[in-house]
């Protein structure tokens, strides 16, 4: 790609920072600028969501139906793809500026859709039934009667540190990442502080890691800094393998430049010349964005040998990391780096002083990479005014399951899960009743009600023995059954124990079939049978003691977690299973008890020739009757009755 | 192993460095990239290109989610087990999805049309139950639009 | 630095930089371990040797922790025992309930744990492992449903001998151990030296045994049973009757194996010395003729085989002579036989051997003519001692006896065959003989001795330099080929030996727990060249009468006839 606008982009971005860089613009630099942060354009621009979650939503057939539109009525208009704002369930996304007027979004923009609502536009009126919102902007005229998107409940309770530009600029190109402030920071901070000072700026600012654990970033960077080494590394883990959790993939679609320029910040502080940036083999779309963002800022000599005659040096490689949980541990990522088994080892020696290839070696989650530029941006006494003294600043949750709004939302870390589930999320959809929340993924704990006035702070979560984790922040309403959630983890965890050490490996497997057991409806159970299943509650909680205690590594010692937790906050939904056989979400189809409504059933006998445990009985012509010792729950005869006479109670 | 394949096997190592193990993981990707698979030729192969042996190739390569050692299916089938998804019953698509077409995780079915696997999350959660075949998406399925949807290839494959 | 701990409420002394197990096991203190291998470092992966420090939320692994002066620990507190119980209660949960029907019962570590932790019940239900058991391999059988994932044996192949045919494949509940692709042992690129097997805590590497096959053909009276021993089992024995080790028991072994039922028992040391006198012989001519150099042993059949997968370009160095077990098979049905007046078809040549990979060995297709295989049986030396007590044979009850003629001799050279070196020493002592028609005046070569991986030693005789060296384990071989080859060191022989010190250490041996018993069993070999009179092959009387009655001298036309072996490039996965 030859960069069109480079001088005066390089100009802008050195401008301040090296003396010899004049810091004037002429009118033409100035309109420029403009036209790169969007402040004017000088015509139509139709913005397409096209993050994965856009795409899946068919956001790529919208964009074809905008294009059709756009040469059917011979308008000219430049069509941009930008990431994802966040809220996902809205998808896709279709924004449109007109010269002078302010950015007005829609959401749920099928295909269908695109005609009316850009031919009402183009008239200066607004389909309301897709109206999301508009986003005013200094010297533009706003539509009237439109909300700010700022304003929507999704947004309002945001701070959007690490997500403000997502959604917004074009990801795939540098010069609007550059033109509306992006890598100063970077340039500023290699040409005014040494990497020490940059540690200590971010230790001031009280910036703890984001990937679960909650350790102060710097600390790491320090170590690496003051071991003494001819290389060391940073790895930026995006290795995000979590159900449910899709965080990194947003930021690095919408907002790769800004990822990179958090790794430049992070390397240079910890004395690393060279980084990694891990992504999920699954990420195309990311793994493609930050390829293109890696040569775009080679290209504008801001990585590489001597960034921009600073005598800085830094190199950063995208890793294609293919695919296992357990590399989210940071000593399992860097083997897998060195092209070995996932596998964890043990600490010490920690990494910041022999990591890859026996080196120093930083490993950073992605999502407090994200945070460093603005830290170093606005001082970390900023970044102390927001969240709370222990925890300052700001945490990204994926924010699914149940509720109206789901999405990616990033919320002060003084921010109760009331006011993330019932205000921005806007409460459960069909307003059933809101049963827990599960935080955190496999490793995480599952919430209820009693939790939701908790702030989302490190020492409130620790003090109530719960944990952040990845930040996947599910929410359940009363069709969920918490057994079978627990078992959805443990399956997960015991595919993706590494195997190496006996607790995780086997214990999982057990804590999974112990599970099973309890959620399973028995058929001529013989009488041990029985009593395994009704200590399967005291056997639980007893391994998962042992697995806590002795296994290797992070993901060992948290995955009894989901099934703790559940047991601690729903007890008696578990002892309901084993006692009474009873799924009070009906989930559990092993424990569904069929019956016949005899005024409905017609005696077709469909029903009884279907049942695969010939548990239905009943002769031609008459009522038909489910033995309950037999039927083992699946449902068949259910989906056979076309009298629809069958019934769970 | 044929010449053509022998040769593109060796244009694959001109981008990564002999006998550096770092580069395992990386040429693996992009064999699996060229053939769909990872074969026992070019397991051999990179065994010695890499001086690593083969056995430690087998198991970093079944280690990971993303190596696989049969073609896939024409349709690549893969299910969402995100948590979303597995509260909107994507446990059970995936069990129906498994009977319907004859095939467990990770198999291909017998004339080669129909492959399946599972992943952890794509992140389309406002969308679950989701599925994507061959790469493009498709949401909240039920067992019925998923048979219609299979059907539609069998023709298309005809 | 030496500083002091408190463990279990009492000091003990520490080094700076050791682990918490070092420690521990140097003040007397036992914990269990299950995954560690003294002799390699640490992975912390089965978690068994886990101890209570005071202040650590997690209980560690003394097996990994480096130990610090201000630790306070507790090896055997109720947590963690409790812990120690659970992990093996896990293990046990899919694990085979045959320990009684288990050729491990009895000296199987997760037994023994099990016992050690108390464990009486079932804790966790029964899913058994569906795993298939790999038979196809001719020395080894491999049980999946009784591993336990310790990896052991994946970084003995690995780390000690350097071949790597396993690793740990997928993972989570899927895991497993297996070779590349998961071939089956026989078509794989296993050498099947058996060093898996002395790293394997259960039954799930074991040799294939034939020890039952051979108690039912000692009794049939058309066959003619004859036994031949390699020259380490007599100083192996005895661990396996609660005897010291390194006790040398040859005159009683004769006697036990003539009371199991075999007419005719002989010692495979003597081949050893026939070996001799044709290595050195071929060496000779190879130095004269200016023949590709260096000349490599050729005696264990592991090598062989790695050599035929690794170095197909390579072969021809090997030296073309079949091993002593062979020879000794070989010279027996057709010597022996034919002296006998016996059928060759009616005699069952069973071995003795300290080796796994000399089942593989018979059973190659060229050790056998018209269907006559040199050697039909190989047992090992553990197979031995439960063939011994099967019999009901109390061994501390018998009186010496000798070997049978007409191989009744050996030389301690031969002897020396069980240690890795031991072929270099015995070929000197004749090399030196053959080349001045003196006896060396010191045969005792102590620079190749001992257990390194790699020895050298130069030999000056009248004048000329010899270069010799030996390698136990493969892991040196590769680098050491290439430093002669070009041209850096004039070694003209070479020793190979699979297994780590050589055959005192091989496969198929009583199973130990770490390497002090292997130096005992070494120490008996040397103290017996020490004491005995003949220290060279070409001096054995036997030997003698063999070359005057039937092969005349080395390299003859005969010897060629009987002793020629071939070694062809096999393909596999490497």
């Amino acid at each position: 790609m030859i960069r069109q606008y480079g001088d005066i982009l390089d100009k802008f971005l050195l401008s301040e920072i090296l003396i010899s860089q004049p810091s004037s613009f002429n009118r033409e630099e100035t309109g420029i600028l403009d036209r790169l942060t969007r402040r004017q354009v000088d015509k139509p621009v139709i913005y397409l969501g096209s993050g994965s979650c856009g795409r899946i939503a068919g956001s790529l057939k919208t964009g074809e139906a905008i294009r059709e539109y756009l040469e059917f009525s011979g308008i000219e208009a430049d069509i941009t793809e930008v990431g994802c704002i966040g809220l996902c369930s809205m998808e896709p996304l279709m924004d449109v500026q007109l010269p002078g007027k302010t950015r007005i979004s829609f959401c749920k923009v099928g295909p269908e859709k695109v005609t009316d609502i850009l031919d009402a536009v183009f008239n200066r009126s607004i389909l309301q039934e897709h109206l999301l919102g508009q986003y005013p902007q200094p010297g533009q005229e706003p539509w009237s009667n439109v909300v700010n998107v700022s304003d929507l409940r999704f947004f309002k309770n945001q701070v959007r540190i690490s997500l403000g530009k997502m959604g917004i600029i074009d990801p795939e190109n540098i010069d609007e990442y550059i033109a509306s402030g992006g890598y100063r920071t970077f340039l500023k901070t290699i040409f005014t502080y040494r990497p020490e000072q940059v540690c200590d700026i971010i230790e001031e600012s009280g910036l703890r890691g984001r990937g679960g654990g909650g350790f102060p970033a710097a600390r790491k960077w320090k170590t690496a800094l003051t071991t003494a080494a001819d290389q060391k590394y940073l790895i930026c883990n995006a290795d995000e393998s979590d159900p449910g959790a899709f965080i990194g993939r947003a930021l690095l679609e919408g907002d790769p430049h800004h990822i990179l320029e958090g790794i430049a910040l992070a390397a240079y502080a910890s004395g690393a010349s060279k980084a990694f940036i891990i992504i999920r083999h699954e990420y195309s779309l990311a793994i493609s964005r930050i390829r293109k963002a890696i040569e775009q800022a080679k290209e504008a000599g801001l990585l590489g040998q001597n960034i921009h005659g600073s005598g800085v040096n830094l190199s950063i490689v995208l890793k294609i990391s293919p695919g296992a949980f357990v590399c989210g541990e940071e000593t399992a990522l860097i083997s897998s780096l060195e092209g070995k088994r996932g596998m964890p080892r043990f600490k010490p020696p920690f990494p910041a002083v022999e990591g890859y290839l026996g080196k120093p070696t930083v490993v950073n989650n992605l999502e407090t990479l994200a945070l460093v530029p603005s830290i170093l941006e606005k001082g970390p006494a900023w970044f102390r005014s927001i969240g709370t003294t222990q925890s300052p600043g700001t945490k990204i949750f994926a924010l699914t399951g149940k509720t109206v709004n789901m999405g990616l939302v990033e919320v002060p870390m003084n921010t109760t899960f009331r006011d993330i589930v019932f205000f921005t999320a806007e409460g459960i959809r069909e307003n059933k009743p809101f049963k827990a929340i599960q935080l955190g993924g496999p490793s995480g704990n599952c919430l209820d009600y009693n939790h939701l006035d908790l702030q989302i702070d490190f020492e409130t979560l620790k003090e109530a023995h719960l944990g952040l984790g990845s930040g996947g922040l599910v929410v359940m309403d009363d069709s969920s059954c918490m057994l079978n959630l627990a078992k959805f983890y443990l399956e997960f965890l015991k595919k993706e124990s590494c195997g190496k050490c006996i607790p995780c490996r086997e214990g999982t497997k057990r804590m999974a079939e112990i599970l099973e057991n309890i959620t399973r409806r028995p058929v001529n159970e013989k009488g041990h049978e029985t009593l395994e299943r009704f200590k399967g509650v005291m056997q639980l909680e007893n391994l998962a003691e042992v697995i806590r205690d002795t296994s290797l590594c992070g993901l060992g010692k948290n995955a009894p977690n989901p099934v703790l937790s559940s047991l601690s906050q729903f007890r008696e939904e578990y002892e309901e299973h084993i006692f009474d056989r009873k799924c009070r979400a009906g989930v559990c189809t092993h424990l569904r008890i069929y019956y016949i409504d005899i005024e409905k059933c017609t005696g077709c006998t469909a029903c009884a020739r279907k049942c695969p445990a010939a548990a239905i009985i009943g002769t031609p012509t008459h009522p038909h009757f489910i033995v309950e010792e037999k039927c083992t729950g699946c449902g068949i005869c259910q989906e056979t009755c076309k009298f629809v006479a069958i019934y769970i109670k | 192993m044929n010449q053509s394949m022998d040769n593109e096997i060796d244009s694959i190592f001109q981008k990564h460095q002999r006998n550096q193990r770092e580069a395992l993981i990386p040429i693996l990707q992009d064999i699996q990239e060229q053939y769909g698979y990872i074969s026992e030729e070019a397991v051999q192969k990179v065994g010695l290109f890499l001086a690593i042996p083969t056995s430690k190739i087998y198991g970093v390569a079944t280690f990971y989610d993303q190596f696989h050692f049969q073609p896939k299916g024409k349709f690549h089938i893969t299910v969402c087990r995100g948590t979303t998804c597995h509260l909107e019953e994507s446990d059970n698509l995936l069990e129906e999805v498994s009977k319907y077409l004859k095939i467990s995780q990770s198999e291909v079915s017998r004339d080669g049309m129909f492959s399946l696997e599972t992943t952890t999350c794509m992140g389309a959660c406002g969308r679950a139950p989701v599925i994507s075949v061959n790469g493009n998406y498709y949401e909240q399925m039920t067992i019925d639009t998923f048979k219609e949807l299979i059907e539609s290839f069998k023709q298309r494959a005809l | 630095m030496i500083f002091t701990i408190e463990v279990n409420n009492k000091q003990i002394k520490a080094k700076t930089g050791e682990t918490i197990l070092s420690a521990l096991r140097r003040n007397g203190i036992d914990v269990p371990t299950l995954c560690y291998l003294p002799e390699l470092d640490a992975t912390g992966a089965c978690r068994i040797c886990v101890v209570e420090v005071e202040g650590k939320p997690q209980l560690v692994t003394s097996c990994s922790q480096p130990v610090e002066e201000w630790m306070k620990i507790f090896t055997h507190s109720p947590r963690v025992i409790q812990a120690r119980k659970t992990l093996i209660e896990l293990l046990l949960a899919n694990h085979p309930d045959d320990c009684l029907y288990c050729p491990c019962n009895g000296r199987c570590e997760l037994q023994h744990l099990a016992g050690e932790l108390n464990v009486r019940e079932r804790r966790f239900p029964n899913k058994k492992s569906p795993a298939r058991l790999d038979q196809t391999c001719s020395a080894l059988v491999w049980d999946p449903a009784k591993c336990i994932l310790c990896g052991r044996c994946v970084r003995s192949c690995d780390e000690i001998i350097g071949v790597s045919i396993l690793d740990l494949i997928r993972r989570g509940e899927k895991i497993s151990i297996g070779t590349t692709f998961e071939k089956p042992l026989n078509l794989s690129n296993c050498i099947t030296c058996g060093q898996c097997i002395q790293a394997c805590p259960t039954a799930a590497l074991r040799e294939k045994e034939a020890f039952a096959g051979v108690q039912e053909i000692l009794h049939k009276p058309s066959i003619f049973p004859v036994v031949q021993y390699s020259p380490v089992i007599s100083v192996s024995l005895a661990e396996e009757f609660g005897i010291k080790p390194g006790k040398d028991l040859q005159g009683i072994l004769n006697s036990v194996l003539r009371k199991i039922g075999f007419k005719k028992v002989f010692d495979i040391t003597f081949a050893a010395d026939v070996l001799v006198l044709e290595l050195a012989d071929t060496l000779l001519k190879r130095i004269a003729l200016g023949e590709k150099l260096p000349l490599i042993s050729s005696c264990c059949p592991g090598w062989v085989k790695y050599a035929e997968q690794y170095l197909p370009g390579n072969l021809d160095l090997l030296a073309p002579l079949k091993s002593p077990q062979q020879i000794m098979g070989k010279l027996i049905k057709r010597y022996y036989a034919d002296m006998q007046g016996i059928t060759p078809e009616d005699i069952v040549v069973t071995s003795v051997m300290p080796c796994t990979a000399k089942k593989f060995e018979a059973q190659r297709e060229e050790m056998s003519l018209q269907g006559t295989a040199e050697v039909d049986t190989v047992i090992t030396t553990r197979e031995l001692a439960k063939l011994i007590r099967l019999n009901g044979i109390d061994i501390n009850q018998l009186d010496e006896e000798m070997t049978d003629s007409p191989f009744a001799s050996r030389s301690t050279a031969g002897k020396l065959f069980g240690v890795s070196g031991g072929i270099v020493e015995a070929l000197i002592r004749t090399l030196h003989f053959r080349l001045t028609m003196k006896e060396i005046a010191n045969p005792k070569i102590t620079k190749i001795r001992g257990f390194k991986e790699k020895k050298e030693v130069y030999i000056n005789i009248e004048g000329k330099e010899y270069g010799f060296a030996a390698v136990s384990t493969v892991k040196a071989l590769p680098s050491l080929l290439d430093e002669i080859q070009s041209g850096k060191k004039n070694i003209q022989f070479i020793e190979v030996m699979a297994c780590p010190g050589g055959c005192i250490n091989g496969g198929g041996q009583p199973i130990q727990g770490n390497g002090e018993t292997s130096q005992l069993r070494a120490k008996a070999i040397y103290d017996i060249d020490d004491k005995e009179s003949i220290k060279a092959s070409h001096k054995n009387p036997a030997v003698f009468d063999l070359y005057q009655k039937l092969l005349q001298e080395p390299g003859s036309p005969m010897s060629s006839a009987l002793f020629t072996a071939v070694f062809n490039k096999r393909t596999v996965l490497l």
